[in-house]
């Protein structure tokens, strides 16, 4: 009886041995990047990342090659080229983050976030006007899709996965079908359908009604996610003791689905806040406040980059970077919050 | 006398009808009425557009689809004159999409193998957490990345592929001019769709029965030997609509693409050089100075996106689905 | 306590064996047959050895200590309720075990005499040379009959001159040959599930492994096909080394040699007793062995 003792072992994990060859490749196989780049006429950060993949890729399959023959060399080589493939999916993504902060804060200061830009152009230097107004403006946006949105995505997720109905697999089918729409031609149909047929004249709520279109699918698949989490059981529970469906559904299943519901809008949010298109055939621009929701363009922060970018000059173009961080803050606190809600109600 | 063997009698099969109580067949008309407004509202985009572009569809007929040029002028009688073809804008987003699929395909399978099977739990986290933030940025981000990082990149790049490969036509250029080119725009729309088609695959090949993976190794396959006998060809399908679904929002791309691409009307393959077509971006250059006529022609080139993205996702979704459900 | 160690010197006793209460007539035809094919075509090395072997789910203590000896030319069958162990332990034998997370384990596991756990070591080669059948029939859905057999030559890129003859004699020693020998480019998904698990058995042989895990092999069988399994493993005995989980006991007493009995009082899971398996259901030494035999639990 002396199993209390014994160790216990992972004969399969790397072993301090296997660690030190796997540093040894790398480190050689990064000289010889530097040592080819230096000898040859061959420059520039692409030179350096691929010569380090050929030469690690190269000098690692002489390691592996004495354990695991030609086999371990193919193996060998496939891990790391889907590692390259994640490594350079993440170099997109923080060449995106890095160049947004680095190139947006220099434009940011505390008349950015208070003012606008009635008195001031794009080509103003940094520090007259700001984009207060569009903040405001893509707020109210927000809002009126949130209020037409949500309530349908949930009610749509509701028949989906409570009723069942018939149509089921035609709604869901359509869904989907919806969430491949062009954010281009649901701007292009607000205008079709309103501005050319009804005196309503592009303002925010014209913007809403377009960005809802793009956000009831995304709200909907993430609500009918979360609803089917709901124990069937918690649902049997409801009906046994002699509820109605409606009162199940709104008693028991939607608030055991809260968090997930809130998580969908959310998403939903961070699907439209950064559409531009739309708001071109709906919003227009506009460069001070408007609290009209029913009548008047609007500034909204995507149209400033928008304008940031299409005017040019250094001034106009460094608007825009410290407006796309702006959104990008925002977006990424919606995300941010979205994750923690969706671990914290998958938990329960 | 003879007694009769006892007749096995089998009751009709009763019927459970249940009167549903008023609140609850509110509820239903309710949840039910709203859950159509998917049908509505696809009904109701098709309906306008062509209501608004069906002039343009009635005079220029198929030739809005065939003809490459798009032009209006108003003659010395004062008559105006119009031609719309989207011939050259059809083209060229099939140009820009395909390249985009080049780059991105590989990419995603790679990064989504790398998730399911390589990657240690802790950067697995990461990277997925990675790739859905990537998914959450706005198109317009993409649009300026695209033009102030990656371009004075991707031009380099341009050169030296043409550099080497110049002998081919498609990466010839006429001048060397290689900004705002069809393979800028390829690039970035190919960042935009990595995270679709990478999460559609993901998805997928995590889903391939455990036994057929454990047979492969028993076997003495190695990692790579299980993948390739029994992952791909499981998750083939879904890459496959995962890929057409990154088709889809490649098609319908505005503003990414009208921030890196010289859009002019001119069918053009040599991918490497400034000039190119998307019919979304176009709808958006030309919407600033149209008139009544020409907003009618963009009407019904909205139109045609339109049912090209929506025939792209039906096929994509069914072939997703269809994959999931054959279990192969 | 629970270390006890059973080595076999005496290969003769195979023919006292109760396996042979399966229809004699026909198994011995069949095994002529199968013995004409394969007598002598691979050596059979001095049997796979398990000594003190430990394994953990995370912090869970699944087996404690079991030291067992499989003799070349053997079967062993392991059996008990379950959560008892077995088919943990089984899976260490060839290197499965690693696949779970979070595991680990303790001990030796020797194969002619060689540790397959030492570092270094190429597991893959380890894998061809110790094959293994699992619960499930699992065919690769994609590839067809002959390209299921040979699926394992082509994953560990082994170079064979004459795939035909490889074919037809994997599918005679797995009794599938009759069966399918005009179908061979059919898809495996076709067949039955017995004639699936017998393509999986034609599938582990293909790579001439020297050792074969069944990790109950015909729990999702009908009785016919268990039989035909059974007949099937009775002929490769006299090549191989065979290890075979099962619930079953009469399926125990019918094919093996050997039978080792693990049982798990709560605790990690242990292995009682081991001998040739008509004492182990004749006159098993420990009383929990004679309770669970006799039908009185499990």
């Amino acid at each position: 009886m002396t199993t209390s003792t014994v160790q216990k072992m992972r004969p399969w994990a790397a072993t301090p041995k296997d660690r030190f060859i796997t540093g040894l490749s790398v480190f050689i196989s990064a000289a010889l990047s530097v040592l080819i780049v230096a000898a040859t006429p061959m420059k520039g950060k692409l030179a350096y990342f691929g010569l380090f993949f050929l030469a690690w890729f190269i000098v690692d399959s002489i390691f592996v090659a004495r354990r695991g023959g030609a086999k371990g060399v193919r193996d060998g080589l496939a891990a790391k080229v889907t590692l390259l493939g994640g490594i350079i999916v993440c170099m997109v993504v923080f060449s995106i983050l890095w160049a947004t902060i680095s190139r947006g804060l220099k434009g940011l200061n505390l008349e950015f976030f208070t003012s606008n830009m009635r008195n001031a152009s794009l080509f103003d230097p940094i520090g007259k006007g700001g984009i207060l107004h569009a903040i405001l403006g893509t707020l109210m946006l927000i809002t009126i899709a949130v209020v037409i949105s949500v309530p349908m995505g949930i009610l749509t997720a509701l028949y989906l996965t409570e009723i069942k109905g018939k149509a089921a697999p035609l709604i869901q089918f359509l869904v989907q079908a919806m969430s491949g729409v062009p954010s281009v031609v649901a701007g292009l149909f607000i205008y079709a359908a309103i501005i050319l047929n009804t005196p309503l004249r592009s303002s925010a709520f014209l913007g809403g009604l377009a960005l809802t279109i793009l956000m009831v699918p995304t709200v909907t698949r993430t609500a009918q996610e979360v609803l089917n989490l709901v124990p069937r059981d918690l649902r049997e529970a409801g009906l046994a003791m002699g509820a109605t469906q409606w009162k199940t559904v709104a008693l028991v299943v939607v608030p055991a689905a809260r968090s997930g519901l809130i998580t969908a809008t959310i998403l939903g949010v961070a699907r439209i806040a950064g559409e531009t298109a739309p708001l071109l055939f709906t919003v227009g621009v506009f460069d001070s406040y408007n609290f009209n929701p029913f009548k008047g363009d609007q500034g909204t922060i995507p149209t400033v980059v928008w304008r940031g970018l299409l005017g040019g000059t250094p001034e106009s173009i460094q608007r825009a970077w410290s407006a796309i961080l702006v959104l990008l803050i925002v977006v990424l606190i919606m995300f941010v919050a979205a994750r923690t809600l969706g671990s914290r109600s998958s938990k329960n | 006398m003879s007694i009769d063997a006892p007749v096995k009698v089998t009751p009709p099969a009763r019927k459970i009808t249940t009167k549903p109580r008023v609140s609850d067949q509110i509820f239903r008309a309710i949840v039910t009425t709203f859950s159509f407004s998917a049908l509505l509202i696809l009904s109701l985009i098709a309906l306008f557009l062509l209501s608004k572009g069906f002039t343009t569809l009635k005079e220029q007929g198929f030739g809005f689809i065939t003809n490459f040029e798009w032009s209006v002028f108003v003659d010395e009688n004062g008559v105006e004159k119009a031609t719309f073809g989207l011939q050259a804008m059809l083209l060229g987003t099939l140009v820009i999409s395909i390249i985009a699929l080049v780059i991105a395909v590989p990419l995603s399978v790679l990064t989504a193998l790398f998730l399911t099977f390589y990657a240690p739990d802790r950067v697995k986290r990461i990277l997925v957490t990675i790739i859905d933030l990537m998914a959450a940025f706005p198109s317009i981000l993409y649009g300026l990345w695209g033009f102030f990082v990656l371009m004075p990149m991707a031009e380099y790049w341009a050169k030296l592929i043409h550099k080497w490969l110049g002998w081919i036509y498609i990466f010839d250029v006429p001048d060397p001019i290689y900004t705002r080119s069809p393979f800028i725009a390829g690039l970035v729309l190919s960042v935009m769709i990595i995270p679709i088609i990478t999460s559609v695959s993901r998805e997928v090949f995590s889903q391939t029965p455990l036994d057929r993976i454990q047979a492969a190794y028993a076997l003495g396959a190695t990692k790579w030997g299980m993948i390739r006998a029994v992952v791909l060809p499981f998750g083939a399908g879904g890459v496959v609509g995962g890929s057409m679904l990154g088709l889809g929002r490649a098609f319908g791309e505005t503003v990414a693409v009208f921030s890196v691409l010289n859009i002019v009307f001119r069918t053009n393959f040599q991918i490497l050089f400034t000039q190119g077509g998307n019919v979304a971006s176009m709808i958006i250059q030309k919407w600033g100075e149209a008139g009544p006529s020409e907003v009618s022609a963009l009407m019904a080139a909205g139109l045609v996106l339109f049912i090209l993205t929506l025939l792209v996702n039906f096929l994509a979704n069914y072939v997703v689905t269809k994959t999931v459900k054959s279990g192969r | 306590m629970s270390q006890v160690n059973y080595t076999n010197q005496n290969g003769k006793l195979m023919s006292d064996q109760p396996k042979n209460t399966t229809p004699s007539s026909l198994s011995d035809v069949a095994s002529k047959r199968a013995e004409s094919k394969v007598a002598g075509t691979q050596p059979l090395g001095t049997g796979l050895e398990a000594r003190g072997v430990h394994a953990w789910f995370d912090k869970h203590h699944a087996l404690e200590d079991v030291s067992l000896d499989f003799s070349a030319g053997t079967v062993t069958a392991l059996i008990g309720p379950s959560g008892c162990g077995k088919s943990t332990f089984i899976r260490t034998l060839n290197r499965m075990h690693e696949f779970i997370p979070h595991t680990s384990m303790a001990g030796q596991v020797l194969l002619d005499g060689k540790d397959i756990y030492e570092s270094g070591i190429d597991v893959t080669k380890i894998r061809l040379q110790i094959g293994m059948v699992f619960q499930k029939p699992n065919p690769f859905p994609s590839m067809t009959i002959g390209e299921n057999v040979l699926s394992g030559l082509k994953l560990a890129q082994l170079k064979v001159d004459n795939q035909e003859d490889l074919l037809e004699e994997c599918l005679t020693r797995a009794g599938l040959w009759t069966e399918v020998k005009d179908r061979l480019g059919a898809h495996a998904g076709g067949l039955s599930g017995g004639q699936q698990q017998r393509l999986c058995i034609a599938r582990a042989l293909a790579v001439k492994p020297k050792v074969l895990l069944m990790d109950e092999p015909c729990s999702a069988l009908d009785p016919g096909s268990t039989l035909r399994i059974e007949e099937t493993i009775s002929q490769l005995s006299k090549s191989m080394t065979i290890v075979i989980v099962t619930h079953n006991m009469q399926q125990a007493a019918r094919v093996s040699d050997y039978t080792a009995f693990f049982l798990s009082d709560g605790g990690p899971g242990q292995m009682i007793e081991v001998g040739p398996t008509n004492e182990i259901f004749s006159r098993p030494r420990d009383e929990r062995t004679e309770n669970y035999v006799t039908g009185r639990f499990g």
